[in-house]
């Protein structure tokens, strides 16, 4: 078994890997690598897709690096292997981002990323800290985490969701954001659950043991 | 909700924490790692580094500290001191940091944060601004640790970090720092008023009603204490509890 972490010069990986790491060995769940070798990427058994950055600069980022979209785009969508994004990188799975211009997502779950425009003018962007979960509908990934359980965000855009029946968690802030979406073998969280301590490692635990 | 976040910030210098009295006379107060393992535990809701003597020789210590707390904290992890580029940025975050912070550089040159915002995402970039009072209303910044005055006007200046691109303000107010008054409620509440991304009020607290104080007056989204942490006066959850009692929402365990 073994889950790759994409590496397309996109921040935090250190951080994600060391988590992702902790908790393939709880769950005995196989090696975890950051790497950005095609080959390895699409025979992936899991595909992580972290990212930090807009998300303009994630997508060229991804597209310099010849063959890795492919080699996503085999081990997710043609093999089924399970799919978790984080922030930008769950942001990448919408049809259109229009953060920096507009730039084509996977085009994997449908729907624009755009900016927060909080109705309150109290609520700062970037929306950073620690908010809650509500629930909109059960998943696997998110067995164990209760409603109202807090999660960190940072971020300044948001998925706009076509169907609210990919959306399986919300939070507020100033307005409704979605904090996590999911098709099929494919999961996407705005929040960081490498840096959401016990419910981010609680989360990727599921994710690691996830048989979609 | 968004809840009010809670910062412990440690001072390394040479590997070690340390706290200051306005930036001077340096205490020790330990092992940063695990200190920021224990902060991790105690529900702290970040962590910040500031290597507040960052020299070339120093810098692989500092990423040696970074690479071995990002393998036991999963917590937002800041780092900030001596970041002058961003392939500095780069590195930390590729160690291991969440966010960077820039100081010096960031006033020597705003183009430099742009172009970390730029590459990076706002989201992870730091302006951490150190002033001083310099007339009732009117505060200037500070660099090298608060050895070298700029005469450049704090607020606007806080804007300006704003239009470049970084993500939050880490807001230092020298006068209170290490003083254990309480923040510049002035300075905070006149900064995070001026722009629209979140302040971290930052020097001086000395009690929880402090924190409280930064938030209800000042105006920050975030606040940051060093010594009342290190040192065991307060622990995280009675500042935490404290403060949701005193009706801000904080995030409990």
């Amino acid at each position: 078994m073994s889950t790759i972490i994409v590496d397309y010069d996109s921040g935090n990986l250190h951080s994600a890997l060391k988590a992702f790491q902790r908790m393939a060995r709880e769950t005995d769940s196989g090696e975890v690598r950051v790497s950005s070798d095609p080959a390895s990427v699409a025979r992936a058994d899991r595909v992580v897709l972290p990212g930090v950055g807009a998300f303009a600069s994630c997508r060229k980022g991804l597209e310099n690096r010849t063959g890795l979209l492919e080699a996503i785009e085999d081990a997710v969508k043609i093999r089924g292997a399970p799919f978790l994004g984080i922030c930008v990188g769950m942001q990448l799975l919408a049809d259109l981002g229009r953060e920096h211009g507009d730039t084509p997502g996977f085009g994997w779950i449908q729907g624009e990323v755009v900016r927060i425009e909080p109705s309150n003018a109290r609520c700062k962007i970037p929306h950073i800290g620690w908010n809650e979960l509500a629930h909109e509908r059960s998943h696997p990934v998110f067995n164990g985490v209760s409603e109202g359980a807090h999660a960190f965000f940072v971020h300044s855009y948001r998925f706009d969701a076509k169907f609210p029946e990919n959306v399986i968690a919300s939070t507020e802030h100033g307005e409704k954001i979605a904090a996590a979406v999911a098709v099929d073998n494919i999961v996407g969280t705005q929040f960081h659950p490498e840096k959401s301590q016990r419910l981010g490692l609680q989360l990727i635990g599921n994710f690691l043991s996830w048989t979609p | 909700m968004l809840k009010t976040r809670i910062i412990p910030c440690l001072d390394v210098k040479d590997g070690r924490v340390v706290k200051g009295v306005n930036f001077v006379n340096l205490v020790d107060a330990g092992d940063p790692v695990e200190a920021a393992k224990e902060y991790d535990e105690a529900g702290a809701d970040e962590l910040c580094f500031l290597d507040i003597n960052a020299s070339h020789e120093n810098r692989s210590i500092m990423y040696d500290l970074v690479r071995r707390t990002a393998e036991q904290c999963f917590v937002p992890l800041t780092v900030g001191g001596g970041v002058r580029s961003a392939n500095d940025v780069r590195a930390l975050l590729r160690t291991g940091a969440d966010k960077v912070s820039f100081n010096s550089a960031a006033v020597a040159n705003p183009d430099t944060v742009a172009e970390a915002a730029n590459l990076f995402g706002n989201q992870c970039i730091v302006a951490a601004i150190d002033s001083k009072a310099v007339s009732p209303g009117r505060w200037e910044i500070f660099t090298h640790g608060g050895r070298r005055a700029t005469g450049i006007e704090a607020v606007g200046f806080a804007k300006l970090m704003e239009e470049k691109g970084v993500g939050e303000i880490l807001l230092t107010s020298m006068d209170s720092d290490g003083t254990k008054k309480g923040f510049d409620l002035a300075l905070t509440r006149a900064v995070s008023d001026a722009v629209s991304i979140p302040v971290i009020a930052s020097g001086g607290v000395g009690n929880l009603e402090h924190l409280v104080e930064g938030v209800s007056k000042g105006g920050a989204s975030a606040v940051l204490a060093a010594s009342i942490f290190h040192f065991g006066e307060y622990s995280i959850r009675e500042a935490k509890e404290f403060m949701n009692a005193a009706g801000i929402p904080m995030r409990l365990q």
